[in-house]
């Protein structure tokens, strides 16, 4: 599904951001991705949906190969994915029905299908009664769940998600989290970065620790029936 | 393709200062470009009556015989360049003469012999009526045996083929410079349009869209702009036209075709504007 294979990324400055990173995430699996800030989760994410391409290194994503996937065809690794940020990046001047319309009016869905579809989503994520509510009406936590159904509106086989708790109080962060872990259920694969080690001891999912842009600890590696035990 | 139409639109209700602004500014440099084909349009009628007198007249031999003259007259009508060629005799020449020349009918009343030798006049077809075809044709003409001379406004038609020049050339770069800052602007506002929706152009990426998708919605923006421009400068353009005509001298306006190339002009230069701003800078976002 993922596959970092002795992935390394420069900065275009100087120095490494990723060294030598390897790892395979599965169909269905959900992975933390943890360290620092600095340590190369972003740079990890990116490399996933195309935003950066590794500097040396093969990364592969749900069979495209994003080391030398030439420009026109990100577009289409991307449709693939669901990707949500910590700063939610709505459209403040969209209803939440509409900002999660418009995942399938670009990527050119068929008009009569979106609205049923995007009501399925808001319902999936908890927010159906606020469908016409702009973001500026909208809590953090269901901004966030606006921006997780956009995601998912186009049935993406992995959800990337770049801290996506990071901007919300205790509360909104255990709804969010519920709601990836149901999500991960329901067969697709989540791949999360996030610092909040709170979090990652709650469930019994895979970690992948960047320390410097190395991953100093994998749990499907080093402890393959354990918990998630994270050093730092 | 609907969404796109959308999409054009809905930067017109979200920005409609700089809409009407970029609009306005393209409907003013067109304007300029209008009245200047507008002088142009009334300057190439001008010449063009004057290029209908481009008239070339091979005098023939005194009694050069009938049937050679209509045989020569068929070959000339056969030349490529040739629209009319007509064949004035002796007496009919005299005829004219005395109609024409008021001032000296008493000396020609008082003549016995008519001095006036027979000729065949040579008019042009329009796009000839220049100093290389006149030049041409007057020496085919010198090649018959029975012309003893012919005769051409060679000055006029050379002057008339510079002032052709130099209006076409002048034409050329003052259209050329006002089309570039047409295209600059458009090229500005779309720069602009771009900016100010950077978020939702990242947004566009992230979920997939082709960069296709996402420009297609700024060149629709672009063309309606330049063509609502081309519109607006049609409209002045005929408002200046109109009070020219009015209270100064008389003139003609374009014709439906011509104005049609200029509002369509107006549009192609909106394409060309954001066709040029918007790749460049949807790189930056």
């Amino acid at each position: 599904m993922i596959k970092f294979t002795n992935v390394f990324k420069a900065f275009p400055k100087g120095g490494l951001a990723l060294k030598d990173v390897s790892f395979h995430i599965a169909k269905g699996e959900f992975a933390f991705l943890t360290g620092h800030s600095g340590a190369g989760k972003s740079t990890v994410l990116k490399l996933v949906f195309a935003e950066e391409r590794p500097t040396s290194g093969e990364v592969r994503v749900s069979g495209f190969n994003v080391s030398d996937l030439p420009t026109r065809a990100i577009p289409m690794l991307r449709r693939r994915l669901g990707i949500v940020f910590q700063d939610f990046r709505l459209l403040e001047d969209r209803m939440a029905a509409e900002n999660v319309a418009f995942a399938l009016e670009v990527t050119g869905a068929r008009r009569a299908t979106i609205p049923a579809r995007v009501m399925r989503v808001l319902t999936q994520v908890g927010l159906a009664a606020k469908a016409q509510a702009y973001p500026r009406e909208l809590s953090g936590g269901e901004q966030q769940r606006v921006a997780i159904a956009r995601a998912l509106v186009n049935e993406p086989t992995v959800l990337l998600a770049d801290e996506p708790t990071g901007n919300l109080d205790e509360r909104a962060t255990r709804g969010v989290f519920q709601l990836l872990r149901d999500i991960n259920a329901s067969g697709t694969a989540v791949v999360m970065a996030t610092h909040d080690l709170d979090l990652v001891r709650q469930a019994p999912y895979r970690v992948i620790e960047l320390q410097e842009g190395a991953v100093v600890f994998d749990s499907a590696v080093d402890e393959p029936r354990g918990q998630a035990a994270p050093t730092t | 393709m609907n969404l796109t139409i959308r999409e054009a639109l809905l930067a017109f209700r979200r920005a409609p200062l700089l809409s009407a602004l970029s609009v306005t500014t393209i409907a003013f440099s067109l304007f300029v470009l209008g009245l200047f084909g507008l002088v142009a349009v009334n300057f190439q009628r001008a010449l063009n009556e004057i290029a209908q007198r481009v008239e070339i007249v091979a005098y023939l031999l005194p009694g050069t015989p009938g049937e050679t003259v209509t045989l020569a007259l068929k070959d000339i009508e056969a030349f490529p360049e040739v629209q009319a060629a007509n064949y004035v005799s002796e007496d009919s020449a005299l005829a004219r003469a005395k109609r024409e020349l008021v001032e000296f009918r008493d000396q020609y009343r008082e003549l016995e012999n008519n001095p006036l030798p027979a000729s065949i006049e040579v008019k042009l077809k329009p796009s000839f009526r220049d100093a290389a075809h006149v030049n041409v044709v007057a020496d085919r003409l010198r090649g018959f045996g029975f012309v003893d001379d012919v005769h051409f406004g060679r000055d006029w038609v050379e002057k008339l083929d510079r002032l052709r020049q130099l209006a076409a050339a002048v034409g050329i770069v003052v259209g050329g410079a006002f089309a570039a800052v047409a295209i600059i602007i458009i090229g500005t506002t779309i720069r602009m349009a771009v900016l100010q929706r950077s978020r939702e152009i990242a947004i566009m990426r992230l979920v997939g869209a082709t960069d296709g998708f996402i420009r297609r919605p700024f060149l629709l923006q672009g063309t309606i702009k330049g063509l609502l421009g081309g519109l607006v400068a049609m409209g002045f353009s005929f408002g200046a036209y109109y009070l020219i005509n009015r209270f100064l001298i008389q003139a003609t306006f374009f014709t439906e075709v011509q104005a049609l190339a200029i509002v369509g002009f107006g549009a192609l230069i909106g394409l060309m504007g954001s066709l040029l701003s918007v790749g460049r800078h949807l790189k930056r976002v």
